[in-house]
């Protein structure tokens, strides 16, 4: 359940960005999450509440955004689409493929007042 | 109630009469507004990874990061491989487990320094303890150091501590198909050591194909099958390490 310290990193994140963006409170949060990253975003949004209580976000909205994967052949150099991180290029059957798309799991942004 | 926003501030009613638009909506509260972060959720942890990366590097610190599920040999790995290498060169332990010291008791039993870091409800060893750790250990230069991280296969994959390789054990009392079932920690390490072969005879576990499926998940990782507690093909993986220890 690791999901549970990147919730707790999101709010250290957005702890900081209060100070520099100078707001007091956060109505929603969102976050890019890419299908090949290792989170789950059932148990981001499961854990969201708890790890926000008593914080700047508590009560705070959560909206994912999910990226499919994308990937690089480095054999036959085509743009591929990727449910998982070790797909074989569908074209040439590579196993090298550079994913270009799907690892993320960041904060995009924040709603605040 | 205000009837644009739903909050419960009275509107405020200006002299000069204005018609009831958005463009005059003033409220006494601030406003809502957008703030960019774009940022990695794993962005703090990576940084002090970075920062322990550059330490080990500045102080010729190899280190390795050993990940299994719980029970597949890593810490009587650990204690053989000190046996063998301790009058080498230096070697460090950090332990993570979520509770008891059992584990850094073994390593230190072997007479190297170990530290037991007990991640309670974690599941996972991060970047940040791992950074303590070695001050607290007092690393020495040119010497390996290994992290053993906790008995799992799903969450330490996520988190960089800074090492050199993630080497993911696998006994062969598991089953054959756990590169297909926890692919994302297969795809992470750059070693898999198959340990327990003293036991294939005993147990239904295909080698080929449990070497196909971690090569299907990362066509780049490197095998060793070992036993470490009978000593078959230890020098392998010692040969391995020395190489690149004293590098």
């Amino acid at each position: 359940m690791h999901e549970i310290s990147l919730l707790k990193n999101v709010r250290e994140i957005l702890e900081e960005h209060a100070i520099s963006e100078k707001f007091s409170k956060v109505i929603k949060v969102t976050l890019e999450i890419g299908k090949l990253s290792s989170v789950e975003p059932d148990a981001l949004r499961f854990g969201f509440d708890v790890v926000m209580k008593d914080s700047l976000a508590e009560n705070a909205e959560l909206l994912i955004s999910e990226l499919n994967g994308l990937g690089l052949c480095q054999q036959c150099g085509q743009q591929v689409e990727l449910e998982t991180s070790y797909d074989p290029c569908p074209h040439c059957d590579s196993p090298f493929i550079k994913v270009i798309q799907g690892a993320e799991m960041k904060i995009k942004d924040l709603s605040v007042i | 109630m205000c009837g644009i926003c739903g909050c419960s501030q009275p509107r405020k009613i200006n002299n000069r009469l204005q018609p009831v638009g958005v463009k005059s909506h003033h409220h006494e509260h601030d406003t809502e507004r957008l703030v960019k972060v774009e940022q990695d959720l794993l962005s703090k942890n990576n940084a002090y990874a970075e920062q322990n990366r550059s330490y080990f590097q500045q102080h010729h610190i190899f280190t390795l990061n050993l990940v299994s599920s719980p029970g597949a040999g890593k810490t009587t790995l650990l204690v053989e491989t000190i046996k063998v290498l301790k009058d080498r060169f230096p070697i460090a332990v950090i332990e993570g487990d979520q509770q008891t010291e059992h584990d850094a008791d073994r390593i230190r039993a072997t007479g190297v320094p170990a530290l037991q870091i007990n991640t309670g409800r974690a599941c996972h060893l991060d970047a940040h303890g791992i950074g303590h750790a070695i001050t607290e250990l007092g690393v020495k230069d040119y010497s390996l150091l290994a992290i053993e991280n906790v008995g799992n296969l799903v969450c330490p994959s996520s988190f960089d501590l800074g090492e050199a390789h993630k080497v993911v054990v696998l006994s062969v009392t598991e089953g054959d198909d756990k590169p297909l079932k926890y692919p994302d920690m297969f795809h992470a390490s750059d070693l898999m050591i198959i340990n327990k072969t003293d036991l294939l005879p005993y147990v239904d576990f295909d080698v080929e194909r449990c070497i196909n499926y971690a090569r299907q998940v990362n066509p780049n990782i490197q095998i060793i099958q070992l036993s470490a507690t009978k000593g078959d093909n230890f020098s392998i993986w010692t040969d391995w390490l020395v190489g690149r220890v004293e590098t």
